[in-house]
């Protein structure tokens, strides 16, 4: 590694699913790293750190990374700060990257306001957008603020420039197995027992069926549900097409729904090629989570709700009914084409 | 620091009601800003769940509240609510500068922290996980980083046990739990619960609390000076589309209806 004065370069934070590949989100930044990397004319790299990572390693450098640096030690096998900041910041201080791009994630959204404070650099979270100012050749972050009622634009004269990312904002690129780089093992010295912090255990409500994040049809339900059963018959709708069920945050927050299922600003941000959005009134903070769906239906006894002004389908109506008649007929539909 | 009698310092921020209709925002694209008309100020939601996991702390095990804001005009009735509910003392800095584009995260964590410096003590700080105008969810993280102390994000419940403080840490598909030392700062979700509704004695007795007033220079930060990012643009989200009503004779055959025509477009 060398170290000059300038900042340069596209560094992306990689994470990896617990079946040991990179994820879907990493994939996603990696594209739109490798564009702002384009865009500048500069390289991109990859940051991975956890335990047991060959294979990731080769992924990210297929996915564009002319290096790799790589913190390889059982110690970092879940996230804790108190690990990863002194890897990452260590690495920043020799690298100098100019971009380093995040995962809206749980570590992501932990790890880089840390890393921002103590470098004394700028950090913009949740973006949906990265950009390059062509004048300036600064980065231009955008985010929802105020609930999704706007999209405000950062830019910042501190470097490293850092932004989080959500999902489904970045372009995956075709991986190419035969791309050129290298993978630059980082010496860690892992001592969690130093940490102030102490992780002690990992509890998973892993969902049934699809999930959600990754369904092509999702069905949620929101207040007007009414309860959990009405939830089982969306079940059935998400059921007969291969999809999942989310909900707006009122019916996690009365249990109708593990909160697990929550869409929006702050839940899941997810962009199916169907979204069926059930009695719920699409407050700019749900919206801000679905909006990006291929297509949109909207079911809702109220004309003048929000949700009809963002769908494609609306049904004015009581969704028990208009949703019974929908079941029916999707029945018959799809047993048609069998 | 004995278990009986936590200091508390929960961070509240004003923001005009997010739940307030769409209509009453409006997006200034050529003066970058959002303008709102007709909502009144509430406490960001987020930090009412801080808050209400302060109260819950304080039952448990006694300690003492105090609510520590910043902003360019703090409403009385907002934090006397808030106070109301439990809560023993309040911190205000105010100051013209410091709205919503005249701060950035590192700038307001400077200011929060310089603040929670002069206290007389603190054990545990307390944010909510995200401000609901800025939405970064970083001021948390960034007090901690100024205070020098650690920082647990997300938290969906908060226990003390001895001398260490237990949070469950939200994920999005369960939790993780993790333990941190005191003195700590935490940032709290609200899976931790709603804020309790102040009784009418407590009202009564918030309005004789006396109010601490500082200023940014008092406290010796330059809030421009910390300042890292500029707010440079700002957009309506441009999410609209056409919407296609789908009609019946009857609700349930408009619902038949809407397979019908999902499946005539090739949606289905
Ligand atoms: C900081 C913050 C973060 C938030 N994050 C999120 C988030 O991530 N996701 C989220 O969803 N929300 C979030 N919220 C909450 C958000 O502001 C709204 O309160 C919420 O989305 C409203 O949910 P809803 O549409 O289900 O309920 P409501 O707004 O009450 O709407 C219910 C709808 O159902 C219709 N309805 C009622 N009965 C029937 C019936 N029988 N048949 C047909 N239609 C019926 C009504 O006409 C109405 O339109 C957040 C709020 C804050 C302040
Ligand atoms: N001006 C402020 N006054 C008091 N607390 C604040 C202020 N700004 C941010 N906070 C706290 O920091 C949290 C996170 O804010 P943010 O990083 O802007 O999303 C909020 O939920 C508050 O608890």
């Amino acid at each position: 590694m060398t170290s000059s004065g300038e900042h340069t370069g596209v560094l992306v934070f990689a994470e990896c699913s617990s079946g040991g590949n990179v994820t879907r989100l990493t994939r996603e930044i990696m594209g739109l790293g490798g564009e702002l990397a384009d865009l500048l004319g500069e390289d991109l790299s990859a940051a991975l750190i956890g335990s047991g990572l060959q294979e990731p390693g080769r992924e990210l450098v297929a996915l564009g990374a002319g290096r790799v640096y790589v913190a390889d030690d059982p110690e970092l096998s879940t996230y804790n700060p108190g690990l990863y900041v002194p890897v990452m910041r260590d690495l920043i201080g020799d690298a100098r990257p100019g971009i380093v791009v995040f995962g809206h994630t749980p570590a992501g959204q932990d790890l880089a306001p840390r890393l921002a404070f103590e470098m004394g650099t700028a950090l913009t979270t949740d973006c949906v957008k990265l950009d390059i100012d062509a004048q300036s050749r600064r980065l231009l972050a955008t985010k929802p603020v105020y609930g999704g009622v706007g999209l405000g634009s950062y830019r910042s004269d501190k470097s490293p420039q850092m932004a989080t990312v959500r999902p489904r904002v970045g372009r995956e690129r075709e991986p190419d197995p035969a791309a050129a780089g290298e993978q630059v093992m980082l010496s860690v010295d892992a001592d969690a027992t130093g940490a102030a912090l102490r992780h002690v255990r990992t509890v998973g409500e892993e969902a049934e069926g699809v999930r959600l994040e990754d369904a092509p049809v999702v069905v949620s339900g929101g207040r007007g549900i009414g309860g959990p059963e009405g939830f089982e018959k969306l079940e059935a709708v998400a059921g007969l097409l291969g999809g999942a069920v989310g909900a707006s945050r009122p019916p996690c927050d009365l249990g109708w729904m593990p909160s697990t299922g929550q869409v929006g600003i702050t839940g899941k941000n997810v962009a199916p090629d169907l979204y069926v959005a059930v009695a719920l009134s699409g407050s700019s903070q749900h919206l801000s989570g679905m909006t990006d769906s291929g297509k949109i239906v909207a079911v809702n006894n109220d004309p003048d709700a929000t949700i009809f002004t963002v769908a494609d389908y609306g049904v004015v109506g009581e969704w028990s009914e208009v949703v019974g008649g929908f079941t029916e007929a999707l029945r018959g539909l799809l047993s048609e084409r069998e | 620091m004995s278990q009986v009698g936590l200091d508390i310092v929960v961070c509240v921020k004003q923001v005009p009601d997010p739940e307030g209709p769409s209509s009453s925002f409006t997006v200034d694209e050529e003066n970058v800003r959002v303008v709102t008309s007709g909502i009144p100020p509430v406490v960001s939601p987020f930090d009412e769940n801080a808050l209400e996991a302060a109260l819950r702390l304080k039952k448990a095990g006694g300690g003492r509240i105090t609510l520590l804001s910043a902003g360019t005009k703090i409403s009385n009735p907002v934090m006397l609510k808030a106070l109301a509910t439990g809560a023993d003392n309040l911190v205000l800095v105010q100051d013209g500068s410091l709205d919503y584009s005249g701060t950035d995260s590192r700038s307001t964590a400077a200011l929060l922290a310089a603040a929670i410096g002069r206290m007389d003590a603190y054990d545990l700080v307390l944010t909510g996980r995200q401000a609901a105008d800025t939405n970064a969810g970083q001021v948390g993280v960034g007090i901690a980083g100024f205070l020098g102390i650690p920082a647990i994000t997300f938290a969906g419940k908060i226990d003390i046990a001895g001398d260490k403080v237990v949070v469950e840490r939200v994920l999005p598909d369960g939790y993780e739990v993790v333990e941190g030392p005191l003195p700590l700062l935490v940032t709290v979700s609200h899976e931790v619960g709603d804020l309790r509704y102040p009784h009418i004695a407590e009202i009564k007795r918030a309005k004789e609390i006396p109010v601490a007033r500082w200023t940014a220079e008092e406290l010796g930060v330059d809030v421009k000076g910390e300042k890292v990012t500029e707010l440079v643009g700002i957009s309506a989200p441009r999410i609209s589309r056409r919407c296609e009503l789908v009609e019946g004779d009857t609700q349930r055959e408009a619902g038949e209806n809407l397979a019908r025509a999902l499946r005539r477009d090739g949606v289905l």
